[in-house]
């Protein structure tokens, strides 16, 4: 086996350093009757020539991934600059563990540190962590803190945040005597609705919202953060699609307790869904309660900065079930490959990407609006993702436009809204061309004459 | 042995390098988009004022491309990395990963392949997580397979889900609730209490024996009090040592109408060799990015598949990759699931690099890693015998610990010989865990480690050991060879400065 450096010969040699006979003496400690007798059923090694084959056969078999796409609904296609896959597969940063020994690890300490700086100014908030799996597991993992930090069970998440992140956290908080309710969105604007908020008591440890919310629709999260605030709740402000920083205000800036957000537009390809970035910031005042690593600066003897994982006796290792959270592995590599594409881009790169989304999103919005029987059921400001709704079943339709024009059209709602038939969700961003839309409208016109 | 080559250059071969933030200039730029090619909106009608941003993204860095390629070109060079040799974290499994994984985790069917794509349109990712699944239910001997869990601690997490959901359903509500302790050893990594806890389970702890194994009697006390959900083992446990009592184990919890969950932090250990299912063991995670190689990035990603017996399936995160004729299936339908555990379907990408691995060892490869990271250890754990205290005899798998027992006579502890370790070039060694060990330091070279190599790290630690005694200051002091210095970590607790601010606003705060 090539990775292997001792040959069998040297393992014979250094087993009889040891006082060993044999391979099989090294297992000695294992009863005889639970040690495997053949071998696993598992084929022969292969090369690299038949195994890079076997991976690309079964790769071509994944046709969405080579179709012009709207699919977004959580998880984006954006440009991320050549330099930043490439500067992830330096030996030094990819083969190296958590930053225990910080004499040793400065290199990835300190990418985290800005890491968490550029997490703290896009979500306008004071501390942010080294990275949470997803944002997903983020959000409910703000779930707990709000519950920890209030002390109150009952948390109200709007309906509209993403689906599986509600199933997510569902799955967190059931065994922690957490009430999670969900409160309905306006069937006119796509918002949070006024009524729903009425909900909202005493009793409420957090409200939850997105925005953009799953439909895209842009919620008033400073009017949010008030009536959370007025009955002593924390605001939970979720965020999936992370280049909406670029362009909308702050979570932090309108009032957030907390912000979570899903970092893969940031630089991170789709890979069939991970690995992501949970992005998990928060006020000062919090600080102590946050889930995960953090880094922050210190100095040695000589007065030389340096960066080391601190506040340490928050995490597992030190509190064991009185951990702020059981995490221990990240999402390291991500949150790195995230610093190095907002860096490249930078203060004006993250501002033009943002707004070339909203432009691209509003011009498609607008021409499928146009088409005869299509209507946009929502009405409240939007990024780059828009509700359509279509005059025949969108499952359907989505379909036939994949199979029949080549375009992958967008998500069919019924997957998660069994009563929105004709409705999907379209995602339009920087990569989507012009000739891309054009072929997306003159797809669904002819699918629906 | 030879004394040759072990002292490394006493210069490292560093750089300095500000933050990106103080290297920020205004108007450099690092990207170039094509022009917009659709009419343009009013920015005021796309998205009313009071909903914009209002900071102008003060304060995000503005730098060119070459900027940033040296920035973090530089940065990298005061990281140790596997590639540079031994990393011997015990418990951590820090062992090769091969670029060829990286290469194909990065072929554009996975790496553009949308997780809500339709399931007839990724059929080839389908049958790849179908593949691993069945692949790691071979190694283990478990039936059911999840790769939803991000990492060990999420497999955890899952895990002890599985076995509540499972009392749950078996006892009923009422009896159920009466069953909510989590047996846990002393000598367990701290995640698996927190997990624990996230499960709604009060934590009990077992005494390890003086011989370093479970204490029977303690065990069967623990289970006679008729309120165990569970049993938390990891096997071979935090010591190095196999678990000889296993099935002896597995019987005392099963009677007592528990289940075992094992931590499958050290299976490197096992695979090729035996199997947990066959052991009585009820679940499992894994860590790919230990055992199967996938990379630790500097902390993550990872990836924490969940396997469990027959029994529990049933209760795996929602949905399953299924087979159905020729072609795989997303099963939603899952009534007992504990529900799902993270967005999409996990760590995608951490699934092609694992699955490569096996493809690349094959049966017989897999076994002969494991041989190979067991002698390693063995040959360490005899290397270092007559120099470093070992608390417990019995022969180590694949990782051992001694502890500073005869350095700290001349007030040379385990972090200082950890330290001393990095001037000889080498990584330090996982030091005060397991808890139970005075100034435990916990060894594992895994099998990506040849004998030379061996030899110096052996030669370094005698060298370590020597030094304590004629010399102790140089070893309490190091490092001595690196960028900087033994970093202030209290001081740095007590006023925690996490992110960086523009010079004005530091000093303002």
């Amino acid at each position: 086996m090539r990775y292997i450096p001792n040959s069998p010969d040297e393992r014979t040699e250094m087993l009889r350093t040891v006082g060993l006979d044999s391979a099989e003496e090294l297992f000695s400690s294992i009863p005889e009757n639970l040690r495997l007798k053949g071998q696993l059923n598992i084929p022969a090694a292969i090369s690299e020539l038949e195994l890079v084959a076997g991976f690309e056969g079964r790769a071509a078999r994944n046709t969405a991934s080579r179709r012009p796409s709207f699919l977004g609904a959580g998880a984006y296609q954006h440009y991320s600059p050549t330099i930043v896959d490439h500067l992830i597969q330096r030996s030094e940063f990819f083969t190296a563990y958590t930053p225990y020994q910080p004499e040793i690890s400065q290199g990835t300490l300190q990418a985290i540190f800005e890491f968490q700086t550029l997490v703290c100014q896009l979500t306008g908030m004071d501390v942010a962590n080294a990275s949470m799996y997803d944002g997903s597991t983020g959000l409910a993992e703000a779930v707990l803190m709000a519950e920890r930090i209030t002390r109150r069970k009952k948390v109200a998440a709007a309906a509209s945040v993403h689906p599986e992140y509600l199933e997510v956290a569902n799955t967190y908080v059931q065994h922690y005597g957490i009430e999670l309710e969900q409160l309905d969105f306006d069937q006119e604007t796509g918002r949070l609705g006024a009524e729903a908020l009425n909900k909202l008591d005493n009793q409420t440890a957090a409200l939850v919202v997105q925005s953009p919310n799953f439909f895209g629709c842009i919620e008033d999260v400073k009017a949010l953060a008030d009536k959370a605030h007025a009955v002593g709740a924390l605001l939970i402000v979720c965020v999936t699609e992370a280049i909406s920083f670029g362009l909308l205000r702050s979570p932090g800036a309108c009032g957030a307790d907390i912000v979570v957000a899903e970092g893969q537009s940031f630089g991170i390809p789709l890979s069939f869904g991970g690995p992501y970035l949970g992005l998990f910031a928060t006020r000062e005042k919090y600080a102590r309660q946050i889930p995960g690593r953090l880094v922050g600066e210190a100095f040695d003897k000589e007065g030389r900065r340096g960066f080391v994982l601190t506040l340490a006796t928050r995490e597992q290792h030190i509190r064991r079930e009185k951990a702020t959270s059981n995490i221990c592995t990240n999402e390291g590599l991500i949150a790195l490959a995230a610093t190095i594409y907002l860096e490249t881009m930078g203060r004006r790169g993250l501002q033009e990407v943002a707004e070339q989304c909203a432009q691209k999103a509003a011009h498609t919005a607008r021409k499928i609006s146009e088409l005869e029987g299509f209507s946009l059921p929502f009405s409240a400001p939007r990024f780059n993702e828009f509700v359509v709704r279509a005059p025949i079943e969108a499952g359907e339709l989505l379909k036939r436009l994949a199979s029949e024009q080549n375009i992958t059209g967008g998500l069919a709602l019924s997957r998660f809204y069994q009563d929105r038939p004709n409705d999907f969700l379209v995602c339009v961003t920087e990569t989507n061309t012009r000739a891309e839309i054009d072929a997306l409208i003159d797809g669904l016109a002819t699918l629906t004459k | 042995m030879s004394s040759t080559n072990i002292t490394k250059v006493t210069s490292h071969p560093s750089q300095n390098e500000q933050l990106i933030f103080e290297r920020s200039q205004h108007g450099r730029v690092g990207y170039k988009l094509p022009a917009l090619d659709v009419d343009e909106t009013p920015l005021d009608e796309l998205v009313p004022q009071e909903l914009r941003r209002d900071d102008d993204l003060e304060g995000v860095p503005e730098v060119s491309e070459v900027d940033v390629v040296r920035h973090f070109t530089r940065i990298s060079t005061w990281n140790y990395s596997i590639d540079l040799g031994l990393y011997p974290l015990g418990s951590c499994t820090m062992k090769y990963n091969s670029r060829l994984n990286e290469k194909v985790a990065r072929i554009g069917g996975y790496a553009n392949l949308h997780p809500l794509a339709s399931e007839e349109d990724s059929q080839g990712a389908l049958e790849l997580i179908y593949e691993l699944q069945e692949n790691l239910s071979e190694i283990t001997g478990l039936a059911g397979v999840s790769l939803q869990p991000a990492a060990g601690a999420h497999g955890e997490m899952t895990g002890v889900m599985l076995i509540r959901a499972f009392i749950d359903a078996r006892d009923g509500e009422g009896a159920s609730a009466k069953r909510r302790t989590m047996l846990i050893p002393d000598s367990a990594h701290g995640t698996n209490p927190a997990s624990a806890n996230l499960s709604g389970f009060t934590v009990r702890t077992i005494k390890s024996t003086a011989e370093g194994l479970t204490d029977l009697d303690h065990l069967r006390e623990l289970c006679a009090a008729g309120d165990v959900a569970g049993l938390m083992l990891t096997n071979p446990n935090t010591l190095g040592l196999f678990e000889k009592n296993i099935e002896e184990i597995c019987r005392i919890v099963h009677e007592a109408g528990g289940l075992v969950y094992m931590d499958g932090a050290n299976m490197n250990a096992l695979v090729g060799v035996a199997r947990p299912g066959d052991m009585g063991v009820d679940v499992i995670h894994l860590n790919l990015h230990k055992t199967f190689s996938t990379p630790h990035g500097g902390g993550g990603p990872g990836c924490g598949p969940c396997c469990c017996s027959k029994e529990l399936e049933p209760f795996l995160p929602t949905p399953r990759v299924v087979k159905d004729g020729e072609s795989f299936k997303l099963d939603f339908n899952r009534p007992q699931s504990i529900g799902r555990v993270k967005a999409f379907h996990g760590n995608f990408g951490m699934m092609v690099r694992a699955l490569a691995y096996i493809q690349t060892h094959g049966a017989e490869g897999l076994r002969e890693a494991t041989e190979a990271a067991v002698v390693n250890a063995r040959y360490i754990a005899h290397g270092l015998k007559e120099d470093y205290d070992k608390p417990f005899d019995a022969p180590p798998m694949h990782e051992v610990v001694f502890t500073d027992k005869r350095q700290s006579r001349k007030g040379v502890h385990t972090l200082d010989i950890a330290k001393r370790l990095i001037d000889y070039g080498f990584h330090p060694m996982t030091i005060y865990f397991p808890l139970i060990v005075q100034g435990a330091m916990l060894i594992e070279p895994t099998e990506s480690v040849g004998r030379q190599e061996l030899d110096q790290f052996i030669a370094a630690m005698r060298a370590i050991a020597h030094e304590a005694v004629e010399d102790p200051d140089t070893v309490i002091n190091a490092p001595h060879t690196t960028r900087i210095g033994r970093l202030d970590e209290a001081a740095a607790a007590r006023k925690p400065v996490l992110r960086w601010k523009p010079k004005e606003a530091a000093s303002a705060a």
